[in-house]
């Protein structure tokens, strides 16, 4: 696992509201029980670790369906430090 | 139970992103203007990403101050005086002895003394400065614009501030009204003031990822979310004997006051608390909800409250929700947090004066989740009995007045 994908799941496993030992890359968010202003939370934890800026209003954006699987943002989160690291 | 008074509105005074006065303002509203623009108070205005509030515009302190008073009043507080002063001047009334002891003086804020606050952690924080201007806390404690309020005015009755973020004004409202009504004061000035455009606050929205980048669209589709605004309302409630036996102009009449609490969550907006205050409103001013003509929305223009509160007006109203006319001046002003409610008040007092709905400007079209007659960017000639005038607050604080025609 990378290390991006590691530091994803911390942030996610803080958040989650279902009494699962571990997340897992396959886990669905839906069933890790996050509602609107984790993601919130969850993003800023993101954008701090991660120095990287990610766009996001809660008024038009739905996570829930923009990323269905934890792997679905740890694969969003790599694009971003990927285009970090070559500006 | 003993008597209680029918309680009117004899003046009123606003400070606003569309004027400095009571009749610019709802000149303003009823054209459906648009007060939003880029952010110039801030400092560092250039480093936020949000470009947009609701900014009272033009305002020079030193038109309405001396300069040695201003070092005890933040830019809420002068908004609160302004507009209490021109609210008595337009009531009329005189506040001498033994008036002014029985005269309440409450006044809504969200925030308190923001841009003081952000001028202190500045200069502390960035400029490692070791110390702040003398005055910082009696300028920004949340109570300053009350006692400012009851200090320019000579208003020696019961006198505080109410804090209920996006719903501080309303309660302060309904808290000097049920006092009128009961008798426990004879006159009261009353509403709420914010300026809250300052670096450190906008960031703190921005982090809540519920702002539109561009305008304030409620009830609309593709809406974006809230933009803030600031300024400052005030009423003068009296007695309805007190007001004719001094041949008072009436402006029009509380008739009601609702409060409830979600119990729910910090910010997402609930179904049952909403109802509830509108609910509370109406009974207490024994209106059948088919004599309301208008409502005075919350409509943030956030995707949740628009939703929720479109609900919550069918529940309350049934099938006459279709026959209302609703809409939410935020799309001309901003989101003025504890200011909002007094402002939107205001509104609605002279919706019914002049039988006019302002508009919801900014809408571009029908949410089919939000599906009553919104008043789309056009105000609307509307002979209006009676309305409401709704705000509700994170923390989930619900307050909701009804305001009469007065007959």
């Amino acid at each position: 696992m990378s290390d991006v994908a590691s530091d994803v799941i911390a942030i996610i496993a803080k958040k989650k509201r279902v009494d699962k030992p571990n997340v897992d890359l396959s886990d669905r968010l839906e069933d890790l029980g996050l509602e609107s202003l984790d993601a919130v939370e969850m993003i800023f934890d993101l954008e701090e670790k991660f120095d990287i800026q990610i766009p996001y209003n809660a008024n038009t954006n739905n996570p829930r369906t923009e990323f269905d699987t934890v792997g679905d943002v740890v694969k969003a989160i790599e694009d971003l430090v990927a285009k970090k690291k070559k500006s | 139970m003993t008597e209680v008074s029918r309680v009117v509105v004899t003046g009123l005074g606003v400070v606003s992103p569309l004027g400095h006065s009571a009749a610019g303002y709802w000149d303003n509203l009823k054209q459906g203007a648009s007060g939003l623009g880029p952010i110039t108070l801030a400092a560092a205005a250039e480093e936020l990403t949000q470009k947009v509030a609701g900014e009272v515009k033009g305002f020079d302190p030193l038109k309405h101050f001396e300069e040695r008073q201003l070092s005890t009043l933040d830019r809420v507080s002068q908004f609160a005086v302004v507009a209490a002063r021109e609210a008595i001047a337009q009531s009329g009334v005189a506040f001498d002895m033994p008036l002014s002891v029985r005269t309440a003086s409450i006044i809504g804020t969200g925030t308190g003394g923001q841009t003081t606050h952000d001028d202190s952690f500045r200069r502390v924080y960035l400029e490692k400065k070791t110390r702040v201007f003398p005055l910082s806390i009696p300028k920004l404690m949340v109570n300053a614009p009350a006692s400012q309020v009851s200090m320019f005015c000579g208003l020696r009755g019961p006198a505080f501030a109410v804090a209920s973020a996006c719903a501080s004004a309303t309660h302060a409202i309904g808290l000097a009204f049920q006092m009128v009504q009961s008798g426990q004061v004879d006159c009261a000035v009353t509403g709420g003031a914010e300026a809250c455009i300052t670096f450190g606050t906008v960031r703190g929205w921005e982090a809540m990822r519920v702002m539109a980048p561009d305008a304030c669209r409620p009830f609309s589709i593709d809406r974006k979310g809230l933009v803030l605004g600031e300024g400052a309302a005030v009423v003068v409630l009296e007695p309805l004997e007190r007001a004719q036996a001094r041949g008072a102009a009436i402006l029009g009449e509380i008739a009601g006051f609702g409060m409830s609490a979600d119990a729910a969550d910090l910010t997402a907006p609930d179904l049952d608390g909403m109802t509830r205050a509108m609910q509370g409103a109406l009974e207490s001013g024994k209106l059948a909800p088919q004599r309301i003509q208008y409502v005075n929305a919350h409509g943030t223009g956030t995707a949740a409250n628009d939703l929720t509160e479109t609900q919550a007006l069918h529940r309350t109203f049934g099938a006459h929700a279709r026959k209302l006319a609703v809409s939410s001046t935020k799309s001309m002003v901003g989101h003025a947090l504890g200011a909002a409610g007094a402002l939107e008040l205001v509104a609605t007092l002279l919706a019914i004066r002049d039988g006019i709905a302002p508009p919801t400007i900014g809408y571009l079209g029908p949410d089919p989740a939000c599906d009553l007659d919104y008043v789309p960017n056009k105000s609307r000639a509307l002979p209006i009995e009676a309305a409401l005038s709704n705000s509700f607050a994170f923390g989930g604080l619900n307050a909701v007045l009804a305001v009469k025609k007065f007959s």
